[in-house]
């Protein structure tokens, strides 16, 4: 499509347009955090980075799932849906103890990754709808099995959703040591690579003997699983069960963060350190409009530029 | 421009050859194509028939009335959508315009119906073209720019009534009330408007120029615009269509409940996307049909309707129901079409 031949001007645009986006969620957040220390009142305090960091754990936990299900060319929209499964899971099964209850609530995340993942590689339907139908079913079924809010009073999960290592909640450690495996696992693993190779080139990594369907499938159940994290997580920390609200447009957020942190939609490359500063940029955005009084309709406007800014910053070097 | 188009340029080398041999579709090829077309239609015919015998209230007027009803309004949105998907893209910003046109129309039925009309119309499908010109010109993913401009257009609605707290209401007396109050013959005036609408959306797809754009623009791009078709500009037309019909679909709800509602049309993109992939338009593009998305529409709302009837079942059990159907239909269209290319 594009001259081979580039003049001066556009090889600098080019070099422009790529350090923006490598680097420039990175320098979003700098900068609103410049901003906010100058022009914020009660900013700079440790129990409002607690706030803001206790707030960014479940959105940034869902992003690492859904920054593999991008890096493989696909996306995972039911991650919402999965959150509310998982904390109706977690309801019904508390009488069995806390561990029982969250295992029950991942394993029900992995079920609707697994349901993805089989249509997504088996049945080759596209990513979008498959996961758009679990994300209808799944807040169904979330409904079905826990129709109303409910108070969760069990003090292992008010503890897990309150406490905190040294002034470090258990939430924030638990999201950092999430990215830390999942970038671990991008980087260094050969499932990393191979699923990065199934991003690039599906019809090339499946010449190269790859197995294409199994990977699809371990990704999507990763999704569901971290997504099912995310809700226990979010659980724990408002001490309810409110299959009816929680994590509605979480995959949204998931997305924009993703997107902002510099991972291409079209699949192949993953960046963590990105995706984790993106849900920390989204989230300070929040934060700097609410506390400088403006509505949360600014809130949305802004997020949309942001998305299309970041998707736009990347297009020069997506594959065509 | 119909069935072999479609997907072809995914498929590797050999699976190609197929329709190229046969020159005739043989028995089981015809088979799959109209399993596609009239699949929807069947199983509507048959959820009608089984549920007017299990339910004596369904087949009453009220009851039909109702559905028609609250049908028409998601089927226009679902018309709109019907064009995107036949170019291979996809809207998530409907749900968002519709309430954004519904309480635009609302405010504006102060000043008349002109107004209550032409503003909800004119914003959304000011929406819906910058839709297009990221998606065609810049060349960015419909579902992130779609996603962003529901986002966006949220956030306006947010912005003109006080954070979603005021309701502006329309003048039940006024000629703007009627449209969605009215009725002609017995008939809502909605349903006979969203039986125009998809008249005309037929006759646009099928029979003009536009129409077969579309389906080049989603068959294959590239050969379209090698063809010499306007491809950007066929993109642009049909995500402004998109918005166009979110809007008004929106005025009209407005008009039928005499306020914009602010929280409307959530998941709404969802249900549109819904009703035009059971009506058997393929999400890879380049084939599909408007009236498949209107049996589409009727058949969530008959579904729906049975398990309020039933009564005893939670209203979760429809988005269960809904999401299950929504994934069989998909993998059988996905089988059909696969079965299609091979023979």
């Amino acid at each position: 499509m594009t001259d081979l031949t580039l003049t001066r001007g556009q090889v600098d645009r080019e070099r422009l347009l790529r350090l923006l986006q490598e680097y420039g969620v990175y320098a979003g957040v700098v900068a609103l955090l410049a901003f906010n220390f100058v022009f914020t009142s009660n900013f700079v305090s440790a129990e409002n980075f607690r706030t803001q960091a206790v707030q960014v754990a479940p959105v940034l936990i869902v992003a690492l799932g859904m920054a593999l299900a991008i890096g493989t060319e696909g996306v995972d929209l039911s991650v919402g849906s999965v959150m509310a499964l998982s904390t109706s899971l977690l309801s019904l099964y508390l009488g069995y103890g806390p561990w029982m209850a969250v295992l029950m609530a991942v394993a029900g995340g992995i079920v609707i990754g697994l349901a993805n993942g089989s249509l997504i590689a088996f049945l080759g339907v596209q990513p979008i709808v498959a996961t758009l139908a679990l994300m209808v079913a799944g807040r169904g079924i979330a409904l079905v099995l826990l129709p109303q809010l409910e108070d969760v009073r069990d003090p292992g999960m008010a503890s897990l959703g309150s406490g905190d290592v040294l002034g470090v909640p258990y939430l924030v450690l638990i999201a950092a040591a999430l990215a830390l495996l999942v970038a671990f696992v991008v980087r260094r693993t050969t499932f990393g690579r191979q699923l990065l190779a199934v991003g690039d080139s599906r019809p090339a990594a499946r010449l190269a003997g790859l197995p294409v369907r199994r990977i699809l499938i371990v990704v999507y159940a990763c999704s569901g699983a971290l997504a099912a994290v995310a809700g226990v997580l979010a659980t724990a920390r408002l001490t309810a069960s409110d299959p009816t609200s929680l994590g509605n447009l979480m995959e949204l957020s998931a997305i924009t963060a993703v997107v902002v942190g510099g991972t291409p939609l079209s699949g192949g490359r993953i960046r963590i350190g990105g995706t984790v500063a993106g849900a920390v940029l989204i989230q300070l955005l929040t934060t700097t409009l609410i506390k400088h009084d403006l509505q949360p309709s600014w809130t949305q406007m802004a997020q949309a530029v942001v998305i299309i800014a970041a998707v736009y910053a990347a297009r020069e070097r997506g594959k065509r | 421009m119909t069935v072999e188009t479609t997907e072809a340029e995914l498929q590797p080398a050999s699976a190609r050859q197929g329709p190229d041999k046969a020159d005739a579709p043989s028995r089981a090829e015809r088979f799959s194509a109209l399993a596609q077309q009239h699949g929807a239609l069947v199983t509507l015919l048959v959820a009608m028939v089984a549920a007017s015998l299990s339910f004596d209230t369904f087949l009453t007027g009220d009851n039909l009335e109702n559905m028609a009803l609250s049908s028409a309004f998601l089927a226009v949105v679902a018309l709109g959508m019907t064009f995107v998907i036949v170019t291979g893209g996809i809207d998530l910003s409907v749900g968002s315009l519709f309430a954004l046109g519904g309480v635009l129309a609302a405010w504006g039925s102060q000043y008349g119906t002109a107004v209550a009309l032409l503003l909800p119309l004119a914003v959304c499908g000011l929406i819906g073209v910058v839709n297009g010109l990221l998606i065609a010109r810049s060349g960015l993913a419909p579902f992130i720019v779609t996603l962003a401009a529901m986002l966006g257009a949220r956030g306006i609605l947010l912005a003109i009534t006080d954070e979603g707290s005021r309701t502006y209401l329309v003048d039940k007396d006024s000629f703007f009330a009627t449209l969605g109050q009215g009725s002609l013959l017995g008939i809502g005036v909605p349903i006979w408007i969203t039986v125009a609408l998809f008249i005309l959306g037929a006759v646009v797809l099928r029979l003009t120029r536009f129409g077969q754009y579309v389906y080049a623009v989603g068959g294959n791009e590239d050969a379209a615009a090698l063809m010499g078709a306007p491809v950007a500009r066929t993109k642009i037309a049909v995500y402004a269509l998109s918005g166009l019909c979110a809007g008004l679909a929106g005025a009209l709800n407005a008009s039928w409940l005499v306020s914009g509602v602010t929280i409307l049309g959530s998941g709404m993109e969802l249900e549109a996307i819904s009703a035009v992939v059971i009506g058997g338009t393929l999400l890879s593009g380049g084939f599909g049909f408007v009236s498949g998305s209107l049996v589409g529409v009727l058949l969530l709302k008959v579904i729906q309707n049975v398990i309020n009837q039933i009564g005893s079942l939670d209203s979760a059990y429809q988005q269960v129901v809904s999401g299950a159907f929504l994934a069989v239909v998909v993998v059988a269209q996905t089988w059909l079409g696969r079965r299609r290319r091979v023979l």
